[in-house]
């Protein structure tokens, strides 16, 4: 058994929304290991992107401990989490959300900035193909060559996680497998543990292991025997 | 309420900081409309009441001494309508209190009846009783001054002894509404006083029985000033006259209205700078304001409101903050022109004074903030309406970018990441750039302007009373005193030195130009008094020939190397043609400067002196006044570190008070342009900012990539708003410049420094303020969000 990167015990989380109390968790166990790309699948409201939230240190759980290798993410104060998303964490957004004020290139190299030992940021465009618009600002590029960027600007501070939220749910379906394409490459090629959170069933085909959640519990974990290739998906 | 109010009150409410930046910003402009514009109706109302009730002359003169049968011709000038004769002079005084002597004008006024011209205005008491010589109304500034109140008596020196002066009663008049003597700026009312006494007793006290030696006169409508003047000149020739002037010359007359034009024009000028502000605040925080509201514009016109209906409910914003602004603004505007008129008090004598702000004023400062405001909000509103519902409700493509001016000169590798987006973002909306970058200068220029007053008094200071006038004591004799005079000056208790001077009064004439000035007379070992232009250098005397003023050459239209006539106007009154030597350019007055020799050859006298500047022993100084007091020989004494003492006294109050205002409105611009850039960027840019926390960037570093463009806007702008306060204070010197005094256009470093702080003191408060905010971004929902 590989070691164990990610500890997740008993992990809950209580929304207050307005009267309401809102359980998007209710006692999840899970452990994440080196290398691995993993699917997230479940409905809207089903807790998965609570649960990455709480995996990249944007959020705590209200009981339970997530572990990252030594790190308590639990307690946590605000500083060290960001400490935490700064060297180990890489986000891929459903947006993209690239500053639209630097380029490509820029984008990416931004994050090299504030990062410990990092890729160099030519090599990241080059490995998601965008080698041609290294000088294009955001707003002179598809939105598929947006998400590439994003995916680059992820990886250039070499993170041991990659934490992506439907990152094809705003593309077409060429544009979603060329980014798809992109996610397994780093995975393969880095070794960067890789999570991705879609509706999409079909994408979970490429997973080494599928999760599936519905109302705030891990319902199913399943390990693919056989990878797909990407560019082998249909949906 | 309809549901269109009901969500502009909410939106308001949830605006709340930014209305109350832009309403603090209209509230200034009110209030300095109201202030300002208030001050100088009241003034100038003031001024016409009190002239026409009192019955202030048209024209004055004073003479040697003429019959009063000469009033008959005086009368029969065409255009006179009335004449009024007195007898005017001027005594040594003992002032309690005070040790050195102080100077009194008694002005004779009929012991029945009232003055024909330049009546009085009793204040408190009564008015002198007829029989009763030593009877007097004294002025009220200098009763106040020196707490005297009816009942006190004072010292005067009358025929050479000392005679007590009862006061009866505290009195104003039109003649000396701003109460100073002879060619001084700033009034001294605990030295100078001025009092009524009746004409019986004064007569025969100064040889003037059955003459005068002072008259004024009244216009009938039509009649000429300049006429009347040329006539009762040539009249009064003979008897010594000294030259009539009209009102324009009448030195209380002339502060007064010199000020009230300056009221009128800086009555205009501030609040137009601040209505300008809050207009390109109106502009940035609403374009805003509509940009995130698209979608709800586009709802709106989908459900049927017009595009008008629309655009009024967003220009309700604007008019919120006009209504905040006015709320505020009128009784900030009033409570400051109340202190302002009281401050007035202080230097003009009204019978009454009282800032009354009139409806009409109010409401035309609120429509003009209105317009403003209005003015602001147009292309926030034209974009409302040009907006088609269905577009409204497509999220906005995204912002477009290009190189900045790094990469254009090819400077990318020493500008960071961050910078870079500054950069960018600021030459995105160049056009927002430069108006808060005018905007923010237009406040550090405010306060230059405010700190500027006390530099241009601090070197005044220094070139008058420190570089040329640095003795210790001027005394003037009550008339010209052959040589031996000098010595017997060298001999006074405690003079360690004296220097004689002769003063001359004249009439400078050149071609059609002519003006009444004293020619001063200043021995060439002078050393005590000197002649020194406002950039400190000291002036030499030549051994033949006048120097002038700038000023008063320029009134004359003479440059050196110029002969002019000099109609001198005493004495055998001898008409004399002289060269003019050279000119300085100095700061106070239009003087007329000449080597004592020559002045003296001039006049085809002996040594001839007028009086004479002393260096004193401190420890003497006491003896030495008590011996002044009772020297009748002696008419004036002027101390100078008293007068420099009471002028930075009252220069201080009233600077204090329009500085103090100027500071706080100054910082309330800078604080608005700031608060309401940084939150507009903010909101522009909270999504990419949380972005950037999710990636692992920290509360500072995005913090600054947030507030840097404000930093780069303040940095600009400070030495945008140093040249701009420097032109605006070149503007005031220029504009202000008049025969009485210039302003030397010198600007501090402290004052430079002072403005610095207070810009990036306000701008880095607005910032942490913004700061704080950073800490409430949500970095959960901007992986969900689309912008």
């Amino acid at each position: 058994m590989p070691d164990t990167v990610f500890h997740v015990r008993k992990v809950s989380k209580v929304y207050r929304m307005g009267e309401v109390e809102v359980h998007a968790l209710r006692g999840v166990n899970l452990e994440l290991f080196p290398g691995e790309f993993v699917v997230l699948l479940g409905p809207s409201g089903s807790g998965k992107s609570t649960l990455l939230n709480i995996l990249g240190g944007l959020d705590v759980p209200t009981s339970g401990e997530v572990y990252y290798l030594d790190h308590n993410l639990t307690t946590a104060e605000p500083a060290e989490l960001t400490r935490y998303r700064r060297e180990h964490v890489g986000f891929v957004f459903q947006f993209y959300n690239l500053i639209p004020s630097l380029t490509a290139l820029e984008n990416t190299a931004l994050v090299t900035e504030i990062a410990e030992n990092p890729l160099d940021p030519l090599e990241c465009l080059r490995l998601v193909g965008l080698e041609e618009r290294l000088n294009h600002f955001p707003a002179q590029m598809s939105g598929g060559e947006q998400q590439r960027v994003a995916i680059a600007r992820a990886i250039a501070k070499r993170p041991e996680v990659l934490l992506c939220d439907e990152p094809t749910g705003a593309l077409d379906y060429p544009t979603g497998k060329l980014v798809l394409e992109v996610l397994e490459r780093v995975n393969r090629e880095l070794g960067t543990i890789t999570v991705v959170i879609t509706h999409n069933v079909v994408i979970a085909e490429m997973a080494d292991r599928v999760i599936r959640i519905s109302s705030g519990e891990i319902v199913d974990i399943h390990k693919n025997e056989k990878k797909m290739a990407p560019s082998a998906l249909t949906w | 309420m309809t549901a269109l109010n009901k969500k502009l009150v909410r939106d308001l409410w949830r605006m709340r900081g930014q209305l109350v930046t832009v309403a603090l910003v209209v509230a200034c402009g009110i209030a300095t409309y109201v202030t300002m514009r208030g001050s100088y109706e009241s003034i100038a109302n003031a001024q016409r009441e009190y002239y026409a009730k009192y019955r202030f002359a048209d024209v004055f003169a004073s003479l040697k001494r003429a019959p009063n049968s000469l009033e008959a011709s005086i009368a029969a000038i065409p255009g006179v309508s009335r004449v009024q004769t007195r007898i005017v002079v001027e005594v040594t005084l003992d002032v309690p209190g005070l040790q050195e002597p102080g100077l009194g004008r008694l002005v004779s006024i009929p012991e029945r009846g009232v003055p024909d011209l330049n009546d009085l205005c009793l204040r408190r008491g009564r008015n002198i009783e007829p029989g009763r010589r030593d009877e007097v109304l004294v002025s009220e500034a200098f009763a106040k001054a020196n707490q005297l109140d009816v009942g006190a008596t004072i010292g005067a020196v009358i025929n050479g002894r000392w005679e007590p002066l009862r006061i009866v009663g505290i009195a104003l008049s039109p003649e000396y509404v701003y109460e100073i003597r002879g060619a001084e700026v700033f009034p001294d009312n605990r030295r100078f006083g001025v009092f009524w006494m009746s004409r019986e007793a004064l007569g025969p006290a100064f040889n003037m029985e059955g003459g005068f030696n002072d008259v004024s006169i009244s216009l009938s409508p039509g009649g000429s000033e300049a006429e009347v003047i040329s006539r009762l000149d040539n009249l009064m020739e003979p008897y010594g006259g000294l030259g009539a002037y009209g009102r324009y010359d009448q030195i209380s007359n002339r502060f007064l209205s010199d000020e009230i034009v300056q009221d009128r024009i800086t009555g205009i000028f501030i609040p137009a700078i601040f209505l300008a502000v809050a207009a390109f605040l109106i502009h940035v925080v609403l374009s805003r304001l509509v940009h995130t509201q698209r979608s709800a514009i586009g709802l709106l016109k989908a459900f049927g409101f017009g595009n008008t209906s629309v655009a009024l409910h967003y220009l309700g914003f604007a008019l919120a903050a006009v209504l905040l602004g006015t709320l505020l603004g009128v009784p900030l505007g009033i409570w400051l022109g109340r202190g302002l008129s009281r401050l007035y008090q202080d230097f003009f004598r009204f019978p009454e004074l009282r800032f009354a702000p009139t409806l009409d004023m109010i409401v035309s400062a609120v429509a003009i903030s209105g317009a403003a405001a209005c003015f602001g909000a147009l292309s926030a509103l034209r974009s409302v309406s040009a907006l088609p519902p269905a577009e409204a409700m497509r999220p906005e493509s995204p912002a477009r970018f290009r190189p900045g001016i790094a990469e254009r000169l090819g400077l990318q590798r020493f500008v960071s990441l961050s910078a870079r987006m500054i950069l960018r973002n600021l030459e995105r909306r160049p056009w927002k750039a430069a108006l808060s970058i005018l905007g923010l200068a237009c406040a550090g220029a405010i306060l230059i302007v405010g700190f500027y007053f006390y530099d241009a008094i601090e070197y005044l200071v220094r070139v008058e009373f420190q570089s040329a006038a640095r003795e210790d004591v001027g005394i003037t004799f009550n008339e010209p005193h052959g040589s031996s005079a000098r010595f017997s000056v060298e001999r006074l208790p405690g003079v360690l030195r004296a220097e004689p001077f002769r003063a001359v009064p004249a009439r400078l004439r050149f071609q059609h130009r002519s003006r009444r000035v004293g020619i001063l007379g200043l021995s060439d070992d002078r050393d005590l008094r000197r002649i020194v232009d406002q950039h400190l250098r000291v002036i030499g005397l030549p051994p033949e020939g006048i120097v002038l003023s700038q000023s008063l050459a320029g009134i004359l239209g003479v440059s050196p190397g110029d002969t002019i006539t000099i109609e001198v106007l005493e004495g055998q009154r001898p008409v004399r043609r002289i060269i003019v030597a050279g000119t300085v350019e100095d700061l106070i007055g239009t003087s007329a400067y000449m080597d004592i020799g020559a002045l003296n050859r001039l006049m085809r006298e002996g040594e001839t002196v007028s009086g004479a500047f002393l260096s004193v022993d401190p420890l003497a100084a006491p003896g030495l006044y008590s011996f002044l007091k009772k020297t009748p020989a002696v008419s004036g004494v002027n101390v100078r570190e008293a007068m420099l003492q009471s002028f930075r006294n009252t220069i201080a109050q009233s600077l204090n008070l329009s500085t103090g205002a100027l500071i706080s409105f100054a910082c309330v611009i800078a604080f608005g342009i700031v608060y309401n850039g940084a939150l507009i960027a903010l909101s522009e840019r909270a999504h990419e900012l949380a972005s950037l926390r999710v990636l692992g960037f920290t509360r500072t570093e995005i913090g600054w990539m947030l507030l840097g463009e404000q930093a780069i806007l303040a940095g600009v702008s400070i030495p945008m708003g140093f040249l701009m306060g420097y032109g605006i204070c070149g503007l005031l010197v220029y504009s202000m410049q008049s025969e009485l005094y210039r302003m030397p256009l010198v600007i501090s470093g402290r004052t430079y420094a002072f403005a610095f702080i207070t810009i990036a003191l306000a701008s880095a408060i607005s910032g942490v303020l913004i700061a704080q905010k950073l800490r409430n971004l949500d970095l959960v929902a901007v992986l969900k969000a689309r912008e």
